[in-house]
């Protein structure tokens, strides 16, 4: 398709090697709209800084993001960004990934729209393996209506639907994503900012569906939830030595994600596969190679003459 | 279709028929689909015009299956109401349709199979052992196989067909597979045509009078997918579901050579959402379903109309409610389709009234959808999706479309929802020459895409979302109006319904009544060129697979009253998921010309 579609700035650009410095001021757009204390604050900065150290061209960032509190993140990044409906910001994302190969797609989301009304599509994305980064902002509740139990809502925790604490079983997102086939599988802290960039910046180089489950507290219902991995709170901050983790072995993987309350941080699990990006285009190169350059008019024409 | 086979001449031994309707019934795996197809193939290569009909069980394995083929020297606008051959393959076929039989027609037989037979209406019966004869000629194991070349093979004796023409059908058809595939075809087909079927008057359909250019034939489903592919649609995404699959199909395997990509989505939920991200990249792009899935993309319609995002939808529409009648007919989504989703959601509504038409209806999708930049839906219906009709090749060097992908950087002044403009959005990958960057929302919001809860800027936005309804109103061309612009009815058709609708009004005018007929394509909205359409008659008649419901009325005459407040709009509806009879139209019409005088 990038053949056929007029791309006027790429041409210009290798003639004209200028490349702008992209800043956190040329990103930043509305004032985000979370509670004082939110720890999707330190999510967006962090996103800032990795595009301003990694020097994505602003033009071609394409930020999209379902419904929830930390869904309203595209309108916070001054790039191409679109908002859409609950639980298919990745079946959304992964039509601009596969007809666009040369922008970088970027979702975000909290843990109701990505395991619970989109939970089918996070399984499919994974398999597929879709070339886009997946940030998932879990802060263990629905926050944006107000206090109700979510799919990570840890057991007994109560709620305003659950109001003698929640009875059903959690789920665990590292083993999930293992059994969907994502290709890049980390976990982080919205709290542990030095290791949120170097998740974030592995995630983004990642060809392939990556995938970060990043704790990120939400201060108004669900204060203290990550406190056990906070060492500031009390808690235990471990992550993953990869000297010791094999994180091409899924079954070393699953394990590994055996006690999330609170486990450890790091990569679980990375291996190279085809994107279906990648398979997609082979089929297409492959198709036209057999026909000869014919344009694409004189194709459809003698598909019609098959027909009299 | 009776009256058709009136001879023309008899100059010699065979009588001259301008029209012949053929009913091949049996089970689905017997192949009697592709007798139909190779017949409708020969009509479109000899001029004569063709439409066939076909049901198709609904299970995987097989069952009570007809295919319907009527052929004829002049204009032929539906499948026909009544056979004048039926070729029954076993008990059960001739038992169902010995009725669709007409006075004094022919029936040919497996009397391998077919037990008993009915000594009514003067049909003339002939038993031919179709198994057996075709076993005897391509010889071995053939057992069932090929019955249906020995069957082609004998219609095109009794009809005296162009026998030359249909080998050089059949052979490129099976030449592309095993070389025995085409023998054996070959040899039973030979077997069938050299039948001696013994004292049976032969036929020959007069020669055909459509334009001599260049001619296909083929079904609704191809011609739709064709169509998008001119329109220059190169991405897409959908979910298997029945009869919508088959476009999704040829999408698939046809994109790749246009460098676009379709893809099969998990749900009909993803598919929608994909196809609205490759719309937001910039592309023109489309989904497609049938009823269910219809109703499960709603929410992500209604954001489309809401972020102004140019999207084309197919609606193969089939017998509803829930998973209802999945391989019947039916038109009971024209509402949904136009009020489908929560909140004030603009958008188009097309429907295609002919196989000819789903190419054409697919390139004025593709306009409205990008000058709009809005979704726009695509009523087809399972009648159209299947069955198969001759016409003149499109002209591709007249209608073809080059995609574009427009990434020319954007001015300081440009915003997204301007709201003194048509919305035309930048897509990602354009430079911002003002340093801001467009919001694609479904919140609603201010012309840079940001959240606005402002009631002003809310009543605003509706207005603007609106006006494209407006413009296209005023822009579309007039329905086309098949006989005087004045008389006693008019007869309103979308849809498959066109076809029995126009042969209704021929009939009707041939009995003396001041009665006409109007094809509407652009059913949301409507073109107000219609209102001066209307005012020429005394009734108008909406002609309508779907229920009358609780006030009386079918979906588009709901449509109409409601826009026009005329009690001289009223209804022919029915919800049989059998495509209208013409006399079933000229009854119902008949019965609201003789209440309006009364």
């Amino acid at each position: 398709m990038s053949t056929a579609v007029a791309t006027p700035e790429a041409p210009a650009a290798a003639a004209a090697p200028v490349v702008e410095k992209l800043t956190k001021k040329a990103l930043t757009a509305d004032h985000p709209t979370w509670c004082p204390g939110c720890g999707d604050f330190a999510v967006l900065a962090m996103f800032y800084r990795v595009l301003e150290k990694l020097n994505i061209p602003q033009e071609k960032i394409v930020v999209v993001a379902g419904i929830g509190c930390s869904s309203r993140f595209p309108y916070f990044m001054n790039t191409h960004s679109l908002h859409f409906i609950h639980g298919r910001a990745l079946p959304l994302a992964t039509g601009v990934s596969l007809s666009r190969p040369d922008v970088h797609v970027f979702v975000f989301g909290g843990d109701g729209d990505g395991f619970s009304i989109g939970g089918n599509h996070l399984n499919h994305a994974a398999r597929k393996n879709i070339k886009l980064t997946y940030i998932i902002m879990d802060n263990f509740v629905y926050g944006l209506t107000k206090n109700q139990t979510s799919p990570t809502t840890p057991i007994g925790r109560k709620s305003k639907t659950d109001p003698t604490g929640a009875i059903d079983r959690p789920i665990n997102p590292m083993k999930q994503l293992l059994a969907s086939g994502a290709t890049f599988i980390a976990r982080t802290h919205a709290a542990q900012v030095k290791h949120m960039e170097e998740i974030f910046t592995r995630a983004i180089q990642h060809d392939g569906f990556s995938v970060v489950e990043c704790l990120s507290e939400c201060v108004m219902f669900y204060p203290g939830a990550f406190d056990d991995s906070w060492p500031k709170k009390g808690g235990v901050w471990e992550t993953i030595d990869e000297t010791q983790h094999d994180v091409t072995d899924d079954v070393a993987a699953f394990k590994l994600a055996d006690n999330l309350a609170p486990g450890k941080f790091g990569v679980y699990y990375q291996v190279d596969r085809p994107t279906k990006n990648a398979l997609e285009q082979k089929w297409i190169d492959d198709t036209q190679a057999k026909l000869g350059g014919t344009s694409q008019k004189d194709l459809l024409k003698k598909r019609f003459e098959a027909m009299r | 279709m009776s009256t058709a086979t009136a001879p023309v001449s008899s100059s010699d031994s065979k009588k001259t028929l301008r029209n012949a309707v053929i009913r091949f019934a049996g089970n689905s795996q017997d192949g009697i689909q592709s007798i139909g197809g190779f017949l409708a193939r020969l009509a479109g290569r000899t001029a004569q015009e063709v439409m066939t009909y076909m049901t198709i069980p609904s299970t995987i394995s097989g069952g009570p299956s007809i295919f319907q083929v009527h052929l004829g020297s002049g204009e032929v606008l539906t499948a026909g109401d009544e056979a004048d051959v039926l070729v029954a393959f076993y008990q059960h076929s001739y038992d169902s349709h010995f009725t669709a039989l007409r006075q004094g027609g022919i029936c040919l037989y497996d009397s391998g199979e077919v037990k008993e037979i009915k000594h009514e209406k003067g049909v003339f019966h002939i038993g031919i052992p179709f198994t057996a004869a075709t076993v005897e000629a391509i010889g071995g194991s053939a057992k069932d196989r090929g019955k249906n070349m020995f069957v082609l093979g004998l219609i095109v004796s009794v009809f005296n067909l162009d026998k030359e023409k249909l080998v050089g059908i059949i052979s490129r058809q099976f030449g592309k597979k095993d070389e025995s595939v085409l023998r054996n075809a070959l040899l039973a087909f030979d077997a069938g045509y050299a039948y001696q079927i013994g004292d049976i008057e032969k036929f020959a359909l007069a020669p055909g009078e459509a334009d001599s250019g260049h001619r296909i034939s083929t079904d609704g489903n191809q011609m739709l997918s064709l169509g998008l592919l001119a329109a220059g649609v190169r991405y897409g995404a959908a979910y298997p579901i029945t009869p919508w699959s088959s476009i999704m199909e040829t999408l698939r395997s046809e994109l790749p050579k246009y460098g676009g990509i379709f893809v099969q989505a998990e749900d009909e939920l993803a598919a929608v959402s994909m196809a609205i991200g490759e719309a937001f990249a910039g592309h023109l792009a489309m989904t497609g379903s049938s009823g269910p899935g219809l109703s499960l993309k709603m929410e992500a319609l209604g954001y489309a109309s809401m972020a102004e995002l140019p999207l084309i939808v197919v609606n193969v529409q089939r017998g509803g409610p829930s998973t209802g009648l999945p391989t019947s007919v039916e038109q009971s989504d024209l509402m949904q389709a136009i009020y489908g989703s929560h909140g004030d959601t603009p958008r188009f509504v097309l429907a295609p009234k002919d196989v000819e038409d789903c190419f054409y209806i697919a390139l004025e999708a593709g306009r409205i959808a990008r000058k709009y930049s809005s979704p726009v839906i695509i009523l087809s219906d399972q009648a159209l999706s299947s069955r198969i009709e001759a016409f003149e090749e499109p002209d591709l060097d007249k209608h073809w479309v080059e995609p574009t992908l427009d990434q020319t950087p954007r001015d300081a002044e440009w915003k997204p929802y301007r709201l003194d403009k048509t919305t035309q959005h930048a897509p990602p990958g354009t430079k911002m020459a003002g340093g801001k960057y467009p919001h694609i929302s479904g919140l609603e919001h201010d012309e840079w895409g940001h959240p606005s809860g402002n009631a002003k800027m809310h009543q605003q936005m509706t207005n603007k979302r609106r006006q494209k309804l407006l413009d296209a109103a005023a822009e579309f061309a007039a329905p086309e109006v098949h006989g005087d612009a004045t008389g006693d009815a008019l007869i309103i058709a979308w849809g498959s319904a066109w076809g029995p609708a126009k042969e209704a009004c021929d009939r009707l005018r041939s009995e003396g009544h001041k009665v006409s007929a109007a094809n509407i394509r652009h059913l949301h909205p409507l073109p107000n060129k219609l209102d001066g359409v209307l005012a020429g008659f005394k009734n108008v008649v909406c002609v309508e697979m779907n229920d009358f419901g609780a006030y009386g009325h079918g979906q588009l005459a709901m449509l109409l009253r409601a826009k026009y407040a005329d009690p001289k709009i009223k209804s022919v509806c029915k919800t049989d998921g059998l495509a209208f009879r013409v006399r079933e139209i000229v009854t119902g019409v008949e019965k609201h010309l003789a209440a309006g005088q009364a």
